[in-house]
């Protein structure tokens, strides 16, 4: 016997072809990424267009180390290092005062809290000619100062971390904390932070994931001698736009670090989308 | 390495202060209860404040201004302003911002909510793998996307154009017109962003409680007709927040047009795919000596995305009742 709910629930095997089609539409790019960087230039002519890899990565990415215009490995290093200093900070940044927002009492919370919610609405991209001034006077163009700076701290940060704090961490515990006579800052150290684990591994995560694609801002301040990883893929696609093999080897060198963290934390990541859209 | 700090193991609180510097304790400990909070949202409030709200505003008064970056500047009231309504290729970039953000924001809304009501079955299995297919292109860079659409449009090769040939179209010149360029860029939008809105409606869908279907299929009301009745009203908040996200985001498309256009800033030989975006850039950041039409620029963007959102609202709001 099959119950009502479940009759109603019941799931065609259209409903799996639909899916397996959107999942194979989803998944054939970075297929043909791999096909296309691991063979040889001339393949790319072929028709019908190849399906398979080939073997030839090792010399495809070999051009890209040997090419001085595009400073792949300086990208890649740069991307390494901004991605992960503006990840530390949003995490620390956002869960100190996530947890002041939902834990502590102080005058002018609420309007504070307000605020940052609709910062999260700014376009601020919008801002970047003056923002391009301001590096200049700073003596931050072409350096990585000038896209890790402004991006130390993020409203989202603020908000998803005060969401999770308030729903995570008793007052009690907080009050035990005081008793013992521990400072507000050891507090959040010892207790609040150890707590915010699981939202703090998402925000890392989003962050992380964040920086390393971004591209106007770093395009607009950096040159290629000293690029982000998507600068430098850009420059690289458009000076040997007719070397695909060596363009697409490097976008993948670029692309799969990120697809492995989200196939390890994919679970974690999407359970932190889906949460933060019931709650905004 | 970026989440060590996070994972230290909580170490005991220390022993309450000894009899000694007690009093010394208790001013401090006044002092730390009033003002930590205030030390501690500080550095987002400092930070956003020089590099975002401080940028943003200064935006406004250089667009008042004919204002060089590296020379002279002289107010000029709305000038800026007045010239950009009569400027041809403001409104090529407004045509072209809307005409791809219509291609890729109508298509994709329609086709998260088919997805997002299919993973929203009960029964279904492989479920996190189906998510996670669909939402994997959002984890790709729109540099990366950008570079392997444009290898996928490309006209003698591309797979786009061997597909066509199998039902009769001729090789099409991705870049060459306006229509064509319009739907490569917008494919790369939709390919990008419709796992990240299917989840998102998805997330909306399971907080509809399943007992209002229960109920319904009792009335005898058909899948479909649960889905307009129940699923289309129940969802609506969701559905103005990513059709606002979609609005934000479109308006302000950059990436995906100037890497298929090779860099270049106009965006095709005739500015086929000029986005607003790209015209602020040429304007502000590539030609310095009119950086104040530029922010005149962003400062039309800006008022377009509130004002699109703004509608976006009453719309949906308005076709609630």
């Amino acid at each position: 016997m099959i119950s009502a709910s479940q009759r109603l629930w019941r799931t065609s095997p259209l409903t799996y072809l639909a899916l397996v089609l959107a999942a194979l539409f989803s998944i054939y790019p970075f297929y043909y990424m791999v096909v296309i960087g691991t063979r040889s230039l001339d393949s790319i002519n072929d028709v019908p267009p190849p399906v398979t890899p080939g073997g030839a990565f090792g010399a495809n990415f070999g051009r890209v180390l040997d090419n001085d215009a595009a400073n792949f490995l300086t990208g890649l290093m740069n991307s390494i290092i901004v991605s992960s200093v503006v990840t530390i900070s949003v995490v620390l940044t956002g869960s100190l005062a996530g947890f002041a927002f939902a834990k502590l009492r102080f005058r002018g919370r609420n309007i504070l809290l307000l605020a940052i919610v609709v910062t999260m609405m700014i376009p601020t991209q919008m801002g970047i000619i003056p923002l391009w001034g301001m590096m200049q006077s700073l003596g931050w163009y072409d350096t990585l100062f000038a896209v890790t700076v402004p991006f130390l701290v993020s409203a989202f940060g603020v908000f998803m971390m005060r969401q999770y704090a308030a729903q995570a961490i008793s007052d009690e515990l907080i009050e035990a904390g005081r008793v013992d006579g521990a400072s507000t800052f050891r507090i959040y150290w010892n207790i609040v932070l150890p707590a915010l684990r699981p939202a703090a591994a998402v925000l890392g995560l989003l962050t992380f994931m964040e920086t390393w694609n971004s591209f106007l801002w770093p395009y607009a301040i950096l040159t290629p001698e000293n690029p982000t990883l998507q600068v430098s893929l850009s420059f690289l696609s458009y000076a040997y736009y007719t070397d695909y093999s060596q363009v697409f080897a490097a976008t993948a060198v670029g692309t799969l670090p990120l697809v492995l963290v989200f196939i390890v934390f994919g679970r974690q990541i999407i359970g932190g989308i889906m949460e933060g859209a019931v709650k905004s | 390495m970026s989440l060590s700090a996070t994972t230290a193991p909580p170490s005991h609180v220390p022993p309450p202060p000894e009899d000694a510097p007690r009093r010394r304790g208790h001013l401090l400990n006044r002092l730390d209860l009033k003002y930590s909070p205030y030390l501690y949202i500080a550095p987002f409030f400092v930070l956003f404040g020089i590099f975002g709200l401080y940028p943003m505003l200064r935006t406004a008064w250089m667009s008042l201004h004919d204002w060089d970056m590296i020379g002279d500047r002289s107010f000029i009231g709305i000038d800026n302003y007045t010239e950009l309504i009569a400027d041809e290729y403001f409104w090529n970039a407004l045509i072209n911002t809307f005409g791809i953000f219509a291609l890729s924001t109508v298509p994709q809304i329609l086709l998260a909510l088919f997805l997002a009501n299919l993973l929203n079955r009960t029964l279904l299995r492989a479920k996190t793998f189906f998510r996670m297919a669909i939402f994997v292109p959002n984890v790709v860079s729109v540099a990366a996307v950008a570079i392997v659409f444009g290898m996928l449009f490309q006209r003698e090769f591309g797979v786009v154009n061997w597909l066509l040939s199998f039902v009769g179209v001729d090789q099409v010149d991705w870049d060459g017109q306006r229509w064509s360029s319009w739907t490569a860029i917008a494919t790369m939008v939709n390919w990008r962003w419709t796992g990240y809105n299917t989840l998102i409606l998805l997330a909306g869908m399971q907080a509809i409680p399943k007992d209002l279907y229960e109920a319904a299929s009792i009335d005898g009301a058909g899948p479909w007709r649960q889905f307009w009745q129940i699923t289309i009203p129940m969802v609506r908040p969701t559905l103005i927040f990513v059709v606002i996200l979609s609005t934000i985001g479109g308006m302000q498309l950059f990436t995906e047009p100037l890497l298929f256009g090779n860099g270049r800033i106009i965006g095709g030989d005739q500015r086929e795919f000029q986005t607003l975006a790209m015209y602020m850039y040429e304007k502000g950041i590539e030609n310095l000596n009119t950086a104040g039409y530029g922010a005149a620029v962003a400062w039309a963007i800006f008022m377009i995305i509130v004002l699109m959102s703004l509608l976006n609202f009453l719309l949906v709001r308005r076709s609630a009742k």
